[in-house]
């Protein structure tokens, strides 16, 4: 057994975190979150040149070939940081359903674009999970599209958009179809462009599913995803509490050394921990154990969700006053973490989901 | 024990019933959540809401005629009425501002007959709104260690320094302010409660955004600003102790069992509302699980409430059941919200300027209000040292220097 990451692992996670280091800053996440798109288009450009909007898409297509595990190393530099590029929706699940579930001619339509990183989709399955009333049902007839979708991951900028009706059909539709209209949705968090669309007799592709349980497979890879962005948010608050706590003084002490302030930054590390294990071994159990693939990643982004949600509030509290202020941007992670939670299900969701696949 | 109202209480319940239902139109629309959130001068409505509940003694009972108010005998279960009947009816109470909630309570326990006379009617009349001066970039949970200084000069002092995370600054006329004037005194003593208008020459504000997107911070610098020595409350170097008992009153405001009570109600109705595959929420046995929980914890601190404020009546001394009530009732609204939002899925996720409290957006900023009032007024650390120390009468940690 070797449960450690290989030499070229080890690398790619080096370089996306070396790259984020030098190109995140807070001045320019304070921009993003400023306009609409959110989206940082150079740091796009930048990490493009890494691979990453590649790592899933084969290298037939023009893509690196690599696995979830190498992937989610990547999203957990992009939490940590709290970088402004799309991940989730178009690199993992666009790339991913459309590599294992496309026609050959969306194949070649769309993977070279998406792994060059010219082409982006924005992925909008929120009707899925969500319990909202959608009075605008999605429905397809003759070629068309007619209805909305709403929550699209990875909005700004897209060329194309993925989207999905309640029983899991899914659509491809060229960004700049007739009778689309757009509409980012305001969310709270503000490193991430998310949108809603509207469809009136839209040209759209389906995308011929014969398995559903690919469908599946891939929003739980996205959601492995999801839990190591949650992850590297979560590294990131606990890092800012820790190297505040030992510079803040009061009552001529620095904080740190109220036991008050040590146990909230040992239990945040306590509780995230263990949390890198089990997002790993998801990961690897994609590529190499997929029977126990959907359980655990079941497992990891429920549990990840509520040890963000918990990180991600004591972490403003050891900030005191500061965190609740934008000064030090504690509160960008602190969204970016409750924003996952929601993400794809929430953690009562994917609870639901983990005992029915165990037949309980 | 007896819960039933006595006559007089039945009375007085009545008489508060009538007069919600005589004036229900005057009802202002901006709820005053959105003013703490966004702080901006209060509408004509809210003011004359405001103005119409202070001369019917709804709002500030007891503050002497004098000074604006009602004059009426101190009467806790008559506040409780007023404030349980204008729940009941969602009708906005007395607005709950620092001036009116810290202040004013302290003019008049504090307070000369001229500061008296000239500050409180105003006050909770909502035609001054004041600032609280206190914290400062050095100076948080060791408030007593603030550094702004005000040294004499004839018959006035001169301030000079900083405050910071001073809430509503920017359309304060007023700030309630600590500052230091006996520089050789002991750090406790040496402090002084001053007030003074916020135009006051040399008084420069600089907004700071915060997490709920509203700049609803501000710093507030000091140069060379001149207040007259009268302006001081409580006398010269006992602005520690005035302050405490200001902080008292923070303590109380932030925490109200009817605010933790608002949210479950909205929730409830939410779960009602909301609905996955054709069930409404509340049919969800999870769903159902975390809401009773949350009820029964809402409810006790209701009923604690009542018990602590039936003590008080009689005259009991603040105790352990006191000290707990901002501890537990800011952690119990936090996470009222965030059950909220969990309940409407990525929707919850919304985060645009709508103040409606139907908005999605509300519970967003509402949760990371709350988280604020957590960390504001005394920390939830603070507070656990303050229970322990002094309510359990646990040993102080050892104060080590430079550690
Ligand atoms: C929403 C909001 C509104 C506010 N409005 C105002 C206002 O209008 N006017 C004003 O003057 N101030 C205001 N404040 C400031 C508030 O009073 C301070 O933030 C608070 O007292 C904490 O001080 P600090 O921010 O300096 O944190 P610090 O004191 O630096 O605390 C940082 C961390 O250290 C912990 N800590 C510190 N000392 C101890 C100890 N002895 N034992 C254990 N743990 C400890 C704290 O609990 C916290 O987790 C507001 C704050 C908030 C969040």
């Amino acid at each position: 057994m070797d449960f450690t990451l290989s030499e070229e692992q080890t690398l790619i996670r080096d370089s996306f975190r070396r790259a984020l280091q030098h190109l995140v800053d807070l001045d320019n996440i304070r921009e993003s979150a400023r306009t609409e798109e959110k989206t940082n288009e150079a740091l796009w450009k930048a990490l493009t040149e890494l691979g990453l909007p590649g790592v899933l898409i084969a290298e037939d297509y023009g893509g690196m070939g690599l696995g979830l595990l190498d992937a989610i190393l990547i999203s957990e530099e992009l939490g940590r940081a709290g970088a402004s590029v799309p991940f989730a929706g178009s690199t993992v699940l666009a790339s991913m359903i459309i590599s294992t579930l496309g026609s050959r001619s969306q194949k070649e339509a769309w993977l070279p674009g998406l792994a060059s990183g010219e082409k982006r989709i924005a992925v909008g399955v929120s009707v899925l999970f969500s319990n909202r009333k959608m009075e605008n049902k999605l429905v397809f007839e003759k070629g068309k599209l007619n209805g909305g979708s709403s929550f699209l991951l990875d909005f700004a900028g897209a060329q194309g958009y993925l989207v999905s009706d309640r029983n899991r059909n899914f659509y491809l539709v060229e960004a700049n179809a007739e009778g689309l209209s757009k509409r980012h949705f305001p969310s709270v968090d503000q490193t991430r462009s998310v949108g809603h669309l509207d469809f009136k007799d839209v040209s759209a592709e389906p995308i011929p599913i014969e398995d559903s349980l690919q469908i599946n497979q891939a929003l739980n890879a996205a959601r492995v995803v999801l839990a190591a962005d949650s992850m590297g948010v979560s590294e990131t608050l606990l890092e800012k509490s820790v190297d505040y706590s030992k510079e803040r003084k009061q009552f001529d002490r620095v904080i740190g050394s109220f036991q008050a302030v040590k146990h909230m930054c040992a239990e945040m590390t306590a509780d995230l921990q263990p949390c890198r294990a089990l997002i790993w071994y998801a990961a690897y159990a994609y590529d190499h154990l997929p029977e126990e693939f959907d359980l655990n990643a079941l497992l990891a982004k429920s549990h990840m969700d509520g040890v963000a949600q918990r990180i991600a509030k004591t972490a403003t509290e050891v900030h005191g006053g500061m965190g609740f202020a934008d000064l030090t941007g504690v509160h960008f992670w602190y969204k970016r973490a409750n924003s996952n939670r929601a993400t794809l299900g929430s953690p009562k969701h994917l609870r639901e989901e983990a005992a029915k696949l165990q037949a309980l | 024990m007896d819960l039933n109202d006595r006559e007089e209480h039945r009375l007085f319940r009545e008489e508060v019933r009538q007069f919600i239902s005589s004036y229900r139109h005057l009802v202002p629309t901006e709820t005053a959540f959105s003013y703490r959130l966004q702080p901006r001068p209060y509408s004509e409505d809210v003011l004359a809401w405001q103005k119409l509940l202070v001369k019917h003694g709804y709002a500030h009972r007891t503050v002497p005629k004098e000074y604006g108010g009602a004059g009426e005998e101190p009467d806790i279960l008559k506040n409780q009425i007023i404030s349980d009947e204008f729940f009941k009816e969602s009708i906005p109470q007395g607005l709950t501002s620092q001036g009116i909630s810290m202040l004013v309570p302290t003019l008049l326990e504090h307070g000369t007959e001229e500061q008296k006379a000239k500050w409180i009617k105003p006050t909770i009349e909502g035609d001054i709104f004041w600032c609280q001066g206190y914290s400062e970039p050095g100076s948080g949970s060791d408030l007593a260690s603030l550094q702004t200084k005000a040294v004499e000069d004839g018959d006035d002092f001169l301030i000079n320094g900083q405050k910071i995370w001073t809430s509503s600054a920017t359309i304060a006329q007023m700030i309630f302010c600590l500052v230091r004037t006996e520089p050789d005194a002991d750090k406790y003593q040496g402090i002084s409660y001053l007030i003074f208008p916020m135009d006051t020459p040399g008084v420069d504000i600089r907004p700071l955004q915060t997490m709920t997107g509203h700049p609803s911070f501000n710093e507030v610098f000091f140069t060379d600003v001149r207040v007259p020595k009268s302006q001081v409350v409580g006398g010269r170097g006992k602005g520690w102790m005035v302050a405490n008992s200001t902080l008292k009153h923070e303590r109380g405001m932030l925490s109200n069992a009817n605010g933790s009570l608002d949210r479950l109600l909205k929730i409830k109705k939410l779960l009602k509302a909301e609905t996955w595959n054709g069930d409404c929420l509340g049919k969800d046995p999870l769903i159902r699980d975390r809401f009773i929980a949350l009820q029964a914890r809402v409810q006790a601190m209701r009923l604690h409430e009542m018990r602590m404020i039936s003590e008080a009546e009689k005259g009991g001394a603040r105790s352990l059941g006191d000290m707990i009530c901002k501890l537990v009732g800011c952690q119990l609204n936090y996470e009222l919200d965030c059950f909220a939002i969990d309940l409407m899925e990525d929707h919850g996720l919304n985060f645009d300027d709508d103040p409606s409290i139907t908005s999605a957006s509300y519970w967003q900023k509402q949760s990371m209000y709350d988280l604020g009032l957590i960390i504001g007024g005394g920390t939830a650390q603070i507070q656990k040292n303050i229970i322990a120390e002094r309510g359990l009468d646990m040993p102080k940690e050892p104060r080590v220097k430079g550690a």
